[in-house]
């Protein structure tokens, strides 16, 4: 078992995306244009939730949907295969605000591969990026909008998001390797 | 999710796994067809070639625009037009052709093995889109998939496989994917070209069209092949069609939600009657749209590399 770090507790995770959902809803005046996008696969379930957070804020609910970004990505030649989930996101996202919503910041490049898959299905009028941990070592210029929490790491250890969606209780975790 | 081959030979060696991970995959291929933009980047920079031997036009035309959409750049090399005619070994094409360094050849052949063959000394992958009378793993692949979609999951259903089951690669790779993915498999024509050795294999025979597709929940048709055939199997195409070929008075006696299909080209008023193969039970050009996606699948996954399968950042 590798050594852990409580990052982020059940009740810190909910006030983190409470507030992120506040500055969201800070940041764009025109709701009913935004559309929030969840990375696979923990994205899918915080953009679910800021979601629902943002209902409570605007009065109405925000299209969310899901991207898989595997096929876009630029790293295939070095691993077998990923795994491919198909995409779904429910309204065209052309002159859209879309808010990408991801678990952890690290590389840059599923950022950078969400991007170019969402490219493919229409232009956005503007594209923001949420993530619950920015944990640095960006290999490409790409910063977020929205952070949970900065958490400064070496490169020996891991992020580890749980999610109450995948069963058992929220939680955020500093795994060294 | 299990998928770390080079090849796609034949559906006899692979998993239910490995036939489930193609399956999932196509999923996410479909959608990528439905969009205003088709294409997405992830062979970027592949060569792939069509190395067809063999005539073919829906399966090369299939494949060709699955490479394309995948964004990777496609020969077709058709035995016409090419050096095979002047006496060039299939060997020494198939290293010509890598030396031009594709990546991905996909050979339709009349030898039986002729894939694995190549697999045996090439770098490049190689993927089988029809060798002889053995095996056509991508159409059992999008036959399965099809499958799926329309009944939700493949155990436990009765599956009927109706026509040339001989001369027919087709019905050799469905026969085997439906048996790893626990269908119960029945087979039916004439008795000269349905072969009692199947019965070893987990399938059950019958002679009496009737009595085969009383019960199917899947009727899939064969078509029957001329070009293979030296000698006559059956007396005439017109008694096959009144013995064996589906028209509306045989689909009377069938389950009412049972799906049509055939993998084409049809030969209406022989193995399957118009009004049928363009009936609300067909979904013969279903399968052609699935095709597309289970072949960007394949492509897919036997172009990955050799790390870790999951990633991250």
């Amino acid at each position: 078992m590798p050594e852990s770090k409580v990052l982020l507790d059940a009740a810190a995770v909910q006030r983190v995306l409470a507030r992120m959902a506040h500055e969201i809803a800070e940041r764009n005046d025109n709701s009913s244009q935004v559309v929030l996008v969840g990375i696979q696969r923990g994205g899918i379930y915080l953009a679910q939730r800021l979601a629902d957070l943002l209902q409570g804020v605007w009065g109405h609910p925000v299209p969310v949907g899901h991207i898989d970004v595997c096929m876009h990505r630029d790293d295939l030649d070095q691993h077998l295969a990923p795994q491919v989930h198909p995409t779904a996101i429910p309204c065209d996202v052309t002159s859209k605000t879309v808010v990408l919503v991801d678990d952890v910041l690290f590389r840059g490049r599923t950022t950078r591969a969400a991007l170019d898959a969402l490219n493919d299905l229409g232009r956005p009028r503007a594209v923001q990026l949420a993530v619950l941990i920015d944990r640095g070592h960006r290999e490409l210029p790409i910063k977020a909008d929205f952070v949970g929490r900065n958490v400064p790491t070496s490169l020996k250890e891991r992020i580890n998001v749980q999610l109450q969606e995948e069963g058992g209780a929220d939680g955020v975790f500093l795994e060294h390797l | 999710m299990i998928w770390n081959r080079k090849h796609l030979l034949d559906i006899q060696s692979l998993s239910a796994e490995e036939i489930c991970t193609v399956l999932d995959t196509a999923r996410a291929f479909k959608a990528v067809g439905e969009r205003v933009i088709k294409k997405v980047p992830a062979l970027r920079g592949k060569t792939v070639i069509n190395l067809f031997i063999e005539p073919s036009t829906r399966t090369r035309i299939s494949f060709e625009l699955a490479a394309q959409r995948l964004s990777a750049d496609v020969i077709n090399f058709t035995a016409e037009a090419s050096s095979l005619k002047k006496g060039e070994t299939l060997k020494d094409t198939a290293r010509n052709l890598e030396a031009l360094n594709a990546d991905i050849i996909i050979i339709r052949h009349s030898a039986t093995g002729a894939p694995h063959f190549l697999s045996r000394f090439l770098n490049a992958s190689v993927v089988n889109a029809g060798d002889g009378a053995h095996e056509h793993p991508t159409q059992a692949l999008l036959d399965l998939f099809t499958i799926r979609e329309k009944k939700g999951a493949i155990a436990g259903l009765n599956v009927t496989i109706l026509g040339d089951i001989l001369y027919s690669r087709v019905a050799r790779s469905n026969i085997w994917a439906l048996l790893k993915l626990d269908a119960k498999v029945t087979l039916c024509g004439p008795a000269t070209l349905v072969p009692r050795e199947f019965e070893q294999m987990g399938c059950r025979i019958t002679h009496d069209v009737i009595e085969a597709i009383r019960h199917a929940d899947i009727i899939n048709l064969l078509r029957i092949q001329h070009e293979r055939q030296r000698k006559t199997m059956f007396p005439s195409i017109g008694e096959y069609a009144s013995l064996f070929g589906l028209n509306q008075a045989r689909l009377a006696s069938t389950r009412p939600d049972v799906v049509i299909m055939h993998p084409g080209p049809i030969n209406r008023g022989v193995e399957i009657d118009s009004d049928v193969a363009d009936g609300e039970r067909s979904v013969i050009l279903e399968q052609v749209t699935n095709g597309l996606a289970v072949r960007m699948a394949v492509l897919f996954l036997i172009n990955g590399g050799k790390g870790p399968q999951e990633i991250s950042g």
